[in-house]
């Protein structure tokens, strides 16, 4: 108690506050750009458009990582619904020919239900959320492989008589794959963009957001408050395969066909940029702009190292470097 | 006769609160040696000086004649003392003899032996006159048995102190016979037993000597013959009742609050009901105090009817004579029953979030209409009650774990208040607050009965107890043993009781099982 108060008068608040932290590291990133420009390729728009991109699919998972987090939780399957979602998606728009808006649908369905379900085990049946959603990560990944026969579904279409025949891409993943505003922003961004402002709302605006937050802080306290902890975990874990279903459709758009093998430890890489945003793994606190915070650091450091084309194997030991420097920054509190 | 142990001149502070003050107390071989006194008298906190767990008193321990300071729990164990608290600290998943030389493995090249370490575990065993598979998982052993396997693990220390603290809590009759079995044998042994208990039939029964601790001081120590029990009653609660309460009697309304037969069963696997059978009723504007000491289901007769325990629970249940289910929390909070529970840190309060959102949490749907969260109306709402409690805060985003214990413990209030609750359960509003925020907190639950709001009051603190109850039950084991009208009970009758001793002229329902 006592040295909570000095620290606070050392420091302004301000500068102790998790944002600045994780703005820290995210300008130590940046400046580092700034620096090592790759002869003026930072300074270009076009570097900046790439990196939001590249990071999009990981980011929108992070949005729902967030979500659980809060909640004192963990969601390992998001990589697996994402491929499952991304397959599906495929499938039904290419092969099947769905409207778009049905195929959407669908997608965000199954996803919302793989995470729903989740949080039903999780919050029902109090199994661990890291075994259970472990679970969900491998059965899902069963589900992707069974569903596309462990094929790629591209737009080569085996006809009856065993020859393939191409036709043409859907015209919504032509449109998901934009770009917008003059070349500017992609599509992909855009969606992210939606998907944080979405979590924002139900964190900080609804009713069920509170909840979260007081779960993860507290859960016992929680309960004897009246609060309905099952449901909101449900709600929680479902977020986030519904998002993980978004970033399964803008994966699919991406590549033009829907790969039972993507999205492979994309949980990690959604857990880093919550992590060093400084939202702590403990639950109870956190937001989705410290989130906004760690997908810019994590994208602009893997923007800087492959603009100055380091290799991956450095790229890789660096990250790993950044990512338990950030969180050290957090840390002394 | 050279003592075991002697400790004399203790004092020890939490902070600026004084626990302990100039506390002595011996142990001689071969006795047992009650330490009596209420909850908070200062008996924990002793033994777990003598344990090693606060290493930061002031005072002098001898063992033997030889003088010591412990500075840890290996310190106080090496030094021949076992301390058994309740809560047994055994690792469930390893076998009894695993337990039994935890930490102390026997290792050739650290080559773990096995045959070794089970044959001295078996001989210990035989030693207490037990025969057990010690292979046998603990966690598979029933709560007595797992109680044996400590008291064994005493002696493979060689331990000639032991300390039991509430020992047959939990323990079914033959079990505690068991136990006093092997605590005859240990007094045969020559070693020393102190043993904490709450239970009056049971220090008659084993007491040799008996010391008791009142508000942290030393009272005095006798040999059980010349302490008879109302003596030893007197010792723990004879303190002058010079403070004032501020009880303003409110007008009584009808029967807000019906329990009848209620019973919580046990922790899975314990046969013995945390609560049994219990009937009680609380009209609107009336504080009913329920006393009891440690282990008395006081605390868990409030959470049984609250909720918390969900299916564990049988009995039923009538506010303002309708009657209604026990299911959850949330149930019984839209039905008007409001639980403060009694630490607020691990169950009132989400200690990392601000004022606002603890106070509001209970009845969040009032201040978000179809879910949209309305933060204007919450903060008004929220800030007209803390005003009415008089919270002292520098802002009311600011986290409560920032608080002081006072000011915490108005914002759990607040956060009932706001429910508009038509019965409050109350365990311990005071605990841990300063003298002033009491003060107040008296006062609320006067505008509250006033504003006809039925009230159940726990608190350990008997002069607060008799002061603010209109009507006091006594719990013990699970049962209402007593129950006086104000102003008939004293801080004897109710200590009495509440230790089990039946007096003739109180409604007695407590039976022996």
């Amino acid at each position: 108690m006592a040295d909570k108060l000095t620290q606070k008068n050392r420091m302004p608040e301000w500068i102790t506050s998790p944002t600045s932290r994780a703005l820290a590291a995210l300008i130590v990133v940046f400046v580092l750009g700034l620096l090592f420009h790759a002869e003026g390729a930072f300074y270009k728009w076009g570097t900046h458009r790439d990196m939001l991109r590249a990071v999009s699919v990981y980011g929108i998972l992070a949005c729902g990582m967030t979500l659980v987090i809060i909640t004192a939780g963990i969601d390992l399957s998001v990589g697996s619904v994402l491929a499952l979602t991304a397959v599906l998606f495929a499938l039904t728009t290419i092969h099947w020919q769905w409207p778009f808006w049905l195929a959407i649908l669908f997608c965000l369905a199954v996803g919302g239900v793989c995470g729903g379900f989740s949080g039903y085990l999780i919050g029902r049946f109090r199994i661990q959320p890291f075994i259970a959603t472990l679970a969900m990560m491998v059965f899902a990944r069963g589900v992707a492989k069974w569903v596309s026969g462990g094929q790629k579904i591209s737009t080569a279409v085996q006809q009856p008589d065993g020859t393939y025949q191409y036709v043409s891409v859907p015209d919504i993943f032509t449109l998901i794959n934009a770009k917008i505003f003059g070349g500017n922003l992609t599509v992909v961004t855009v969606i992210l963009l939606a998907c944080i402002l979405i979590s924002w709302i139900l964190l900080t605006r609804l009713r069920q957001g509170r909840y979260m937050l007081a779960i993860g802080g507290n859960e016992q306290a929680a309960v004897l408050s009246g609060v309905p902890v099952n449901p909101i975990k449900i709600l929680a874990y479902g977020m986030a395969g519904l998002f993980s279903a978004v970033a399964g459709i803008c994966q699919a758009s991406q590549e033009l066909q829907g790969d039972p093998e993507a999205g492979v430890a994309y949980e990690l890489s959604a857990i880093a940029m919550v992590v060093i945003g400084g939202t702590s793994l403990q639950g109870g606190r956190g937001s989705l702009w410290l989130t906004l915070i760690g997908i810019l650091t994590i994208g602009y450091l893997e923007k800087i190292l492959s603009i100055n084309a380091v290799g991956e194997d450095k790229r890789l030991m660096l990250t790993g470097v950044i990512i338990i420097a950030a969180v050290l920054l957090q840390k002394n509190k | 006769m050279t003592m075991l142990l002697t400790m004399k001149d203790i004092y020890k502070s939490f902070g600026p609160v004084r626990v302990l003050e100039d506390v002595r107390f011996d142990l001689r071989p071969s006795e047992v040696h009650i330490l009596a006194g209420e909850n908070g008298a200062g008996k924990s906190t002793l033994m777990k000086i003598l344990g090693g767990v606060y290493p930061d008193y002031s005072g002098t321990i001898e063992l033997g004649q030889k003088p010591v300071r412990f500075k840890s729990v290996q310190d106080s164990a090496g030094g021949g003392i076992s301390i058994i608290y309740q809560e047994l600290s055994l690792v469930g998943s390893l076998s009894v003899y695993e337990n039994i030389f935890l930490g102390r493995e026997r290792h050739r090249f650290s080559w773990i032996e096995r045959t070794g370490m089970k044959n001295e575990a078996r001989r210990l065993l035989a030693e207490l006159g037990l025969c057990m598979d010690v292979e046998t998982a603990v966690e598979d052993l029933p709560i007595g048995q797992q109680q044996m396997v400590e008291i064994a693990k005493a002696l493979s220390y060689q331990a000639h102190v032991i300390v039991m603290d509430e020992p047959t809590s939990a323990l079914t009759e033959p079990e505690v016979k068991k136990l006093f079995e092997i605590i005859a044998r240990l007094k045969q042994k020559g070693c020393g037993i102190v043993y904490i208990s709450h239970k009056m039939e049971e220090i008659y029964q084993i007491a040799d000597r008996i010391t008791v601790l009142r508000d942290g001081r030393y009272i005095g120590t006798e040999t059980a013959e010349n302490l008879p029990a109302d003596k030893l009653i007197h010792w723990m609660v004879g303190r002058q009742l010079n403070q004032q309460f501020p009880r303003h009697q409110s007008r009584l309304g009808d029967v807000r609050l019906d329990v009848s037969n209620l019973t919580v069963a046990g922790e899975a696997g314990n046969p013995i009901p945390l609560v049994d059978g219990v009937s009680l009723h609380v009209r609107a504007g009336e504080i009913v105090g329920l006393a009891g000491l440690q282990g008395s289901g006081n605390s868990q007769l409030l959470h049984g009817l609250f909720g918390t325990f969900g299916k564990r629970v049988s009995g039923s249940l009538k506010i303002d004579g309708r009657p209604v289910p026990i299911t959850h929390p949330a149930g019984s909070i839209q039905r008007g029953l409001a639980l403060l529970t009694n630490d607020r840190k691990s169950t009132g309060l989400v200690l990392g979030r601000d004022i606002v959102e603890n106070a509001s949490l209970a009845c969040l749907p009032k201040f978000s209409p179809a879910g949209w969260l309305r933060p204007k109306a919450e903060k008004r709402a929220v800030s007209q009650t803390l005003q009415q409690l008089r919270l002292k805060a520098e802002s009311l985003s600011q986290p409560v774990e920032s608080l002081s214990g006072g000011n915490q413990q108005k914002v759990v209030l607040a956060k009932w208040i706001q429910t508009d609750p038509r019965v409050l359960l109350l365990d311990e509003p005071t605990r841990g607050v300063d003298v002033g925020a009491k003060q107040e907190i008296y006062e609320l639950m006067n505008q509250w009965t006033q504003a006809g709001i039925a009230i159940i009051l726990i608190t350990s603190e008997m002069p607060e107890l008799l002061a603010m109850s209109d009507r006091i039950l006594v719990m013990h084991r699970g049962h209402i043993t007593a129950e006086f009208e104000s102003g008939q009970a004293t801080q004897e009758t109710i200590l009495s009781a509440a230790l089990g001793e039946t007096t003739k002229g109180m409604r007695n329902t407590w039976r022996t099982n």
